[in-house]
């Protein structure tokens, strides 16, 4: 017989570890990986090819469906994008609300990390303790949105419409709330033993390769490199607020646990910032080509029906030209390469999913480690296939 | 002549059905992002336990619902039928979501357009995502059903998974 | 990306076939020929005054204008100077050479431009396709590609034997 040295065995697509339907196919020399290929596509939607064929507006929902445990932030990529082609400037309020929103969505995206991640490791009670606080930050943005997980909040040239009344006592009341939530996790879990002694130095990513590789976001700061997009290319008007990146030494597993929980504490600064210095203004901004009118005005105003109607039927025309804009989303650089070519539909539309590049660092990762720590190197990077697969 | 409409039989059934309905044990199988909204469904806030079914199995062998949850790729379908075909009789099928039941928004090469082409579907939820409580009334649905069964369409014991 | 002007410059300096293009509204990018793109790639990510170490993104477009149809666009950035450059080029079906002994992250990127667009890259350690799967025909994103692929209003059959 051939080489029987090493025992191949297949990890997925149907495995409740891999967060979806990932699969890995790896190679062990014992209980020692070889070597490891990841294989990808088992949800693949071809978002890419449905968004050449619809127009800007249909395009939007479909943003929803990529990184599902960030509606709020894909939203904001995509209208970001749009409207650096069709130029149009953002009122201060607006902008501020959807800084507010993506770290209420980043805040909820970290809880569920460390809910199933603490799960995949057999910590349990942490599962429903993350449950109950996410609940309360769905539910506030159910209260904006109307959706828990799908919200279309953030339109092309600002927001849908105004805040919602009291939504800003809620969210007042909720961030005030978390923090000691948080110390309730971190009793659990990082000074836990067990915990300490399942991922304190395992699979670790150094910072050279963290870089070569492409991987963004919290597993990048977690090997000690300072990048994050809201203070390397700062967007809707993120200079103005006043927070720090949290870095890890070690890039292992650990480290990424301890930096998501650190992003959660600045991001409830941040939030708490935005509802105090939140300015008073319109929420849309005046681009009559590109923004529909207001509801209101719709009810009372022949010419802004029609001008709705022929928005919403037709789309509009963005003049030609490409355009690039990227944020940070929970799992890291989140990009729209968007590419006009003068008519309703985009030409093309080229996503740059954090969730991707972060997993071709996967066989890096966990070449020369045991097979149980694949379980927690996939879910410390935590991926979302809705986004690697597109 | 027959066991048709016999006494015994219908009463055999009712206990049966009763138990079948009210054990549940869905295989853990999330596809997309309605797999997070049965993960919420199965904690403390909505609580799937109330109607017996939240001991999710991570394996086929040993559940008998399978709740679809997401859409379903071309490359996807036929892991889907393979572990439809391992989960042993007696076995139901929910499809969670606009996805899983036809397709929904992604009418494109690579999505199957509703589960129900590979498999056979008992319950249908609308949504996109389906909240919690749709899952909880789809399963309240499918007990309803389930309580209609005779063990003449459904044998007591069969391990085979061919039957469906 | 304001002051990638600058880089550019320095860049169309190094090799040769570089062409500095506007893309407004967004920022100007390099169209480098396809003879030196490798050549230009290399100087990014190891000359010291570039030194663009992140591959941030890759892909292609399928601009459907003749023999040379596929635009590959890189979005390149250094994590020493926060500098963020875009460098294109056009290729046809013979595909160019890989970019994935510079960056790793081009492994999976780059098969992804093999798999939608059927753009081969020389020298790549596993070009594969890496979404849909090996039987496919046809690659997606080209622009004659029908959105619904082929036997769409055709009941699904499954294939038992590819689980």
């Amino acid at each position: 017989m051939a080489d029987t040295k090493y025992m191949t065995i297949n990890m997925g697509p149907q495995h409740p570890a891999t967060h979806g339907v990932l699969r890995v196919v790896l190679e062990l020399d014992g209980e020692t990986i070889v070597s490891s290929t990841p294989d990808i596509g088992y949800l693949h939607r071809g978002i890419e090819k449905i968004f050449e064929n619809r127009t800007y507006w249909q395009g939007q929902p479909l943003t929803d469906r990529l990184d599902y445990t960030s509606g709020m932030s894909n939203n904001l990529a995509y209208c970001l994008a749009v409207e650096k082609l069709i130029g149009v400037e953002i009122p201060k309020r607006a902008q501020y609300i959807r800084v507010m929103l993506s770290e209420l969505q980043r805040i909820a995206a970290h809880l569920l990390w460390v809910s199933t991640h603490a799960l995949d490791m057999g910590a349990m009670t942490v599962l429903f303790y993350g449950f109950r606080e996410r609940e309360s930050c769905l539910k506030l943005l159910e209260k904006v949105s109307g959706a828990r997980l799908m919200p279309d909040y953030i339109r092309f040239g600002g927001l849908r419409e105004e805040l919602p009344e009291g939504f800003l006592a809620e969210a007042q009341a909720l961030i005030k709330e978390l923090p000691g939530r948080i110390d309730e996790y971190e009793t659990l879990l990082t000074e836990n033993v067990i915990w300490k002694g399942r991922l304190k130095g395992v699979c670790p990513l150094s910072a050279d390769d963290a870089i070569t590789y492409g991987v963004t976001g919290p597993v990048l700061r977690a090997s000690g490199v300072y990048y994050d997009v809201r203070k390397a290319y700062p967007y809707s008007s993120y200079e103005d607020f006043d927070f720090e990146i949290p870095l890890g030494t070690k890039g292992d597993v650990y480290d990424r646990y301890l930096v998501r929980l650190k992003e959660m504490r600045q991001s409830i600064r941040i939030v708490q910032q935005a509802i105090d210095k939140l300015p008073e203004g319109p929420i849309k901004a005046d681009a009559p080509a590109y923004v529909p009118p207001e509801k209101e005005e719709v009810a009372q105003d022949m010419a802004a029906l029609i001008r709705h109607f022929k928005l919403m039927t037709d789309g509009f025309r963005p003049p030609k030209g490409e355009a690039y804009a990227s944020i940070e989303s929970s799992k890291g650089e989140l990009g729209f390469y968007i590419v006009s070519d003068g008519t309703e539909n985009p030409y093309r539309v080229r996503i740059r999913p954090p969730s991707f590049l972060n997993l071709g660092s996967i066989s890096k990762m966990i070449h020369g480690s045991l097979v149980a720590d694949v379980v927690a190197a996939i879910g410390s990077i935590d991926i979302v296939l809705g986004e690697i697969d597109k | 002549m027959g066991i048709e409409n016999n006494v015994l039989v219908s009463t055999v059934d009712w206990l049966i059905n009763w138990g079948r309905k009210n054990s549940l044990f869905p295989v853990t199988f999330g596809l997309a992002c309605c797999a997070l909204e049965m993960m919420v469904a199965s904690c403390a806030e909505y609580d799937i336990a109330r109607f017996g079914a939240e001991v999710f199995r991570p394996s086929p062998r040993q559940s008998d619902l399978m709740i679809v949850a997401g859409t379903l790729s071309k490359k996807m379908a036929p892991v889907v039928r393979r572990i439809y075909e391992q989960m042993p009789n007696p076995k139901w099928v929910i499809a969670y979501g606009a996805c899983a039941s036809s397709g929904g928004i992604f009418r494109s090469y690579s999505v199957v357009q509703g589960v129900d082409q590979i498999i056979p579907v008992d319950v249908y939820i609308p949504g996109c995502p389906p909240r919690p409580e749709a899952l909880l009334a789809g399963i309240i649905e499918l007990q309803k059903k389930i309580q209609k069964e005779t063990i003449k369409d459904r044998p007591l014991i069969s391990l085979s998974g061919k039957s469906a | 990306m304001s002051d990638n002007k600058e880089y550019l410059d320095i860049l169309s300096g190094k090799a040769d076939g570089i062409t500095i293009v506007p893309a407004p509204p967004g920022e100007p990018s390099a169209m480098v020929d396809k003879a030196t793109i490798r050549e230009t790639l290399d100087h990014c990510r190891y000359d010291r005054d570039l030194g663009f170490n992140m591959l941030v993104d890759m892909f292609a477009i399928d601009r459907n204008d003749g023999e040379e149809r596929f635009e590959i666009v890189y979005i390149l950035r250094s994590q020493k100077t926060n500098a963020r450059i875009t460098v294109k080029t056009r290729c046809g079906d013979e595909g160019i050479e890989t970019a994935s002994d510079l960056w790793p992250a081009a492994d999976f990127l780059e098969r992804e431009i093999y798999d939608m667009f059927g753009v081969p890259f020389a020298n790549h350690p596993d070009l594969r396709r890496i979404y849909n799967p090996d039987d496919f025909e046809g690659h997606p994103l080209r622009k004659e590609f029908p959105l619904e692929g082929k036997d769409f209003d055709k009941r699904f059959v499954v294939d038992l034997e590819k689980a």
